[in-house]
């Protein structure tokens, strides 16, 4: 045991969480259509070509935090085996897309894909420690035809943890978990290279199934647990065989083994342990028992039992939700976005880099879509200025923010000519429940679908990139009703 | 808006153009020469005569000194003008108020733009450092806005709406074919315009402004001195410009049906002149065709037609060169492309040339009337800077 865990006199666990599943999807079949090989059966979730781990890490911690309004983390700890930057913390990124004050402390867990379960666990295990979001995220691809690029997948998700307190109840009580770890090379990646190599498939196999059961038991026996009193568990990791032949050791009831998502969504790497555990909490019943068994680099396992609370908490939008509202990619598309082709861009010139010092001034704006509103008129800017267009009073504006606020479309164009990572532009003027309007980018959106009087929501984005510089700032997609879909891959 | 106006304080006395085109073979001093030389000639004037010059370019170059280099003008004050697309026409009124401010004689108004240098289509703006936040869009999807809120707002089906942006386009290139200064000469059929490739909305190829290089200059002087340098000079009637607060873009009551700022220089502009019936007085109007719906809206900022019925003015031919009142005679932004710094001093050497009626005889408008408007733009929907003027060839 590397931690005191199970603390008796504090409850401490899962304050919310959510999991954020990107909206396109790739047909894996469509893989064999080009290359004749590779591919499978089934979908895998694809980002957006201006998403990156950092920006769907915003939107799983933005869904989070939404059904618990009251409770602010104390600390962000981000983790992704694919960070947007190196050097730089991308959790202040999400930090500042959250609006967070300065105090919050924001840490990045690199590198390893076993980096998302143990932010996971020690945030669960520090009792006392305050709250914490954890954000993993994940984009996993591989070169075009590789087991990689199919079974990957990409998303993310955010888990609020925290001690138990009378405003913020826990839903899901951490019961105790344990490691097994082990050094041996199984999957690598040296820092720059585009793919992940592995070693032959089988040896994978005999290391992890041992070290699975190995954990799977210490924690049982850590929470006093038996298999046959676990309701929920999913057995996750990028050696889906192991993952697979260790599920069927864990001598848990019929039915307790859920899915995966590898089917739909696919592995996403980092994320996964944490997406896997949003799909299962959301489908739970208070007093069942849920685990994450995650594969990296030896065996994690964490053992949560949904509370009382669970009933009254409303996921702002489920897994399941998400992952029924995909709409397909074409392959040509998916690869163009993952820079494994480079189609002819607009003849256009390319962005200049974003200053940096203009950013941080306009942080608020530009990372929260924070505008202001002018007290005297009530007219809202945005972005926020400082002499109000109606009534012309000066500096008498206090900040209004339209982040989570919904938008009707009021007018749109295409914009076949103008430079885009992935063209056409599809823009829209927006008009803001409750007042604002600004003229932005949509994403996530069929240019066909796009009419006058349609509901969209924000969502945070990569622009594009110039000199190494990300550029971050809002769009806004198609506000897609919760409980849409039912049928697996709709719209594929 | 406040203002005076310099209504027959003013005249100008000679122009020059050049044709506006893809110069790949004439750099920026070549056309600066080039419409330079040509006004000289027109006034009959050196450039040692004239005591002041502005310069209007958008992006060919900063300071006076890029006019002063090529013109070797020694210790001439030059100053170089850039108000987005209204660049010439700002130039021209700078030189206006110099002269008539009683400070210079003789000024120059000369605007200039080599725009095929960057290796790309299309108008591209200087990058100014930023957060990254701002719009990235073309001209053309911005305007591309306008054309159906104007439908949905006065009832005209889509069809039908493509039926008048598609006429407006075919006037203008109807125009540009009879002028030898004009990038485009060649008549195009409805046909071939509505069959265009779409750019940007609803905005096909033939709906948006060409892309040229060109150069194009005016000497003013005091009105009482202007028939020392021709025998028919143009009176400066009526200047007015008005930048935008930006406003449009971010308050729910802008509807992309009309542009506030060139309604209110057109008021203001008509006020100056003593202009009541813009449509019955003036024999002609240069407006700013960037994209068809632009000159569809403009025709009822300016006053040619009440709100919501421009489209079946455009449709009945009103604005034709035979027309009632001929718009954009010379085949406008359609046909000559956009050279910025220089096209609101083009749109008033259409004026010089019809009203003195220099036009060649095909093309040449049979009008008694004496008074012409130019209509300058730049910016966006919401977002914009224009500029209108009167000039005529009468005192009083």
């Amino acid at each position: 045991m590397l931690y005191d865990e199970g603390n008796a006199t504090t409850m401490r666990g899962i304050v919310s969480i959510a999991g954020y599943v990107p909206y396109r999807r790739l047909q894996r079949s469509a893989v064999a259509q080009v290359f004749g090989t590779g591919g499978g059966k089934g979908s895998r979730s694809v980002a957006s070509h201006d998403e990156d781990t950092t920006t769907m890490g915003v939107e799983a911690a933005r869904l989070a935090l939404r059904p618990v309004p009251g409770a602010g983390p104390d600390a962000i700890w981000f983790a992704t085996a694919t960070p947007a930057y190196l050097d730089k913390t991308n959790a202040t990124t999400i930090h500042a897309a959250l609006r967070q004050p300065a105090h919050v402390a924001a840490f990045d867990f690199g590198g390893a894909l076993r980096s998302g379960t143990g932010a996971l666990r020690t945030a669960l295990a520090a009792t006392g420690s305050g709250t914490t979001l954890v954000v993993l995220s994940d984009l996993r691809d591989g070169l075009p035809t590789s087991a990689d690029e199919s079974a990957g997948g990409d998303g993310a998700a955010a888990v609020l943890i925290g001690d138990e307190t009378p405003g913020t109840p826990v839903v899901a009580e951490y019961l105790g978990g344990a490691s097994a770890t082990d050094e041996f090379l199984d999957r690598w990646r040296t820092a720059g290279d585009r793919r992940s190599k592995v070693w032959e498939e089988r040896f994978g196999e005999t290391r992890y199934v041992p070290l699975g059961t190995q954990a799977w038991e210490s924690a049982l026996k850590a929470s006093g647990l038996t298999s046959e009193e676990v309701d929920h568990v999913v057995v996750t990791g990028m050696h889906g065989r192991a993952a697979k032949a260790l599920a069927r050791k864990l001598a848990v009831r019929e039915g307790a083994l859920s899915d995966d998502l590898s089917a739909t969504v696919g592995q996403t790497g980092a994320a996964h342990p944490g997406l896997v555990l949003a799909s299962m909490l959301e489908a739970a019943r208070p007093g069942q028992v849920i685990a994450v068994v995650a594969l990296a680099d030896g065996a994690d396992v964490l053992l949560f039992r949904a509370t009382d609370a669970l009933a009254s908490w409303v996921p702002a939008e489920s897994v399941a939700d998400q992952v029924a509202g995909g709409a397909e990619l074409p392959y040509g598309k998916f690869l163009a976005w993952r820079g494994m082709v480079t189609p002819e861009p607009p003849r256009r010139p390319e962005p200049q880099r974003v200053s940096s010092t203009a950013a941080w001034r306009n942080e608020d704006w530009k990372f929260g879509f924070v505008g202001s509103r002018d007290r005297s008129s009530d007219a809202i800017h945005l972005p926020p200025s400082r002499v109000s267009m109606k009534g012309g009073a000066v500096d008498d504006m206090e900040p209004v923010d339209r982040a989570d606020t919904e938008a009707t479309i009021a007018t749109y164009t295409i914009d076949r000519l103008a430079y885009s990572p992935s063209p056409p532009i599809v823009f829209a003027v927006l008009d803001f429940d409750g007042g604002g309007r600004f003229p932005v980018e949509l994403t996530d959106v069929d240019p066909d679908t796009v009419d006058i009087g349609d509901r969209v929501t924000m969502t945070f984005r990569k622009l594009f990139t110039a000199d190494g510089i990300h550029d971050y700032f809002w769009k806004a997609k198609p506000s897609r009703a919760a409980g849409r879909g039912g049928s697996a891959a709709a719209g594929a | 808006m406040a203002s005076h106006g310099i209504k027959d304080r003013v005249a100008i006395v000679g122009m020059g153009c050049t044709r506006f085109a893809e110069h790949w073979d004439k750099g920026l001093d070549d056309l600066i020469v080039e419409a330079s030389e040509d006004t000289f000639a027109s006034a009959g004037v050196t450039k040692d005569d004239v005591d002041a010059y502005w310069f209007g370019t958008a992006q060919s170059g900063m300071s006076g000194i890029t006019l002063a280099r090529p013109l070797q003008l020694e210790g001439k004050p030059v100053t170089r003008v850039e108000n987005y697309c209204t660049t010439g026409s700002e130039a021209l009124r700078a030189a206006a108020y110099a002269v008539a401010s009683g400070a210079y004689d003789v000024a120059m108004a000369v605007g200039a733009e080599k725009v095929k240098d960057s290796g790309y289509q299309g108008l591209n703006a200087f990058p100014i450092p930023n957060d990254g936040t701002a719009r990235t869009l073309t001209a053309a999807a911005m305007f591309s806005m306008v054309a159906p809120a104007y439908g949905k707002k006065y009832g005209v089906g889509e069809d039908e709406l493509t039926e008048v942006l598609a006429r407006i386009s075919w006037k203008n290139h109807q125009n540009g074919a009879r002028n030898p200064r004009a990038q485009f000469r060649k008549e195009v059929s409805t046909e071939t315009i509505c069959a265009s490739p779409r750019v940007a909305g609803r905005l096909g190829v033939f709906d948006c402004a060409g892309v040229a290089d060109g150069a194009a200059a005016a000497i003013v002087v005091r009105a009482e001195d202007a028939h020392r340098y021709t025998d028919k000079p143009l009176y400066i009637k009526a200047l007015s410009f008005a930048a935008g607060s930006g406003a449009g873009l971010i308050d729910p009551e802008y509807d992309y049906t009309w542009f506030p700022e060139c309604a209110l220089t057109a008021e203001d502009a008509y006020r100056q002149a003593g202009i009541t019936d813009p449509r019955h007085q003036l024999a002609m109007a240069e407006v700013h065709d960037c994209f068809t719906p632009t000159e569809l809206v403009l025709m009822e900022d300016l006053g040619f037609a009440e709100r919501g019925t421009a489209w079946k003015e455009v449709l009945a031919g009103t604005f034709d060169r035979t027309g009632e009142l001929p718009v954009n005679p010379d085949g406008g932004l359609k046909s000559f492309g956009h050279p910025v710094g220089a096209s609101g001093l083009r749109m008033f050497f259409e004026t010089w040339l019809q009203l003195r009626r220099e036009a060649t005889p095909e093309r040449q408008i049979d009008t008694d009337r004496t008074l012409a408007l130019t209509h300058n733009l730049g910016g966006y929907p919401g977002e914009m800077v224009s500029f209108v003027s009167v000039v005529g060839t009468e005192l009083g």
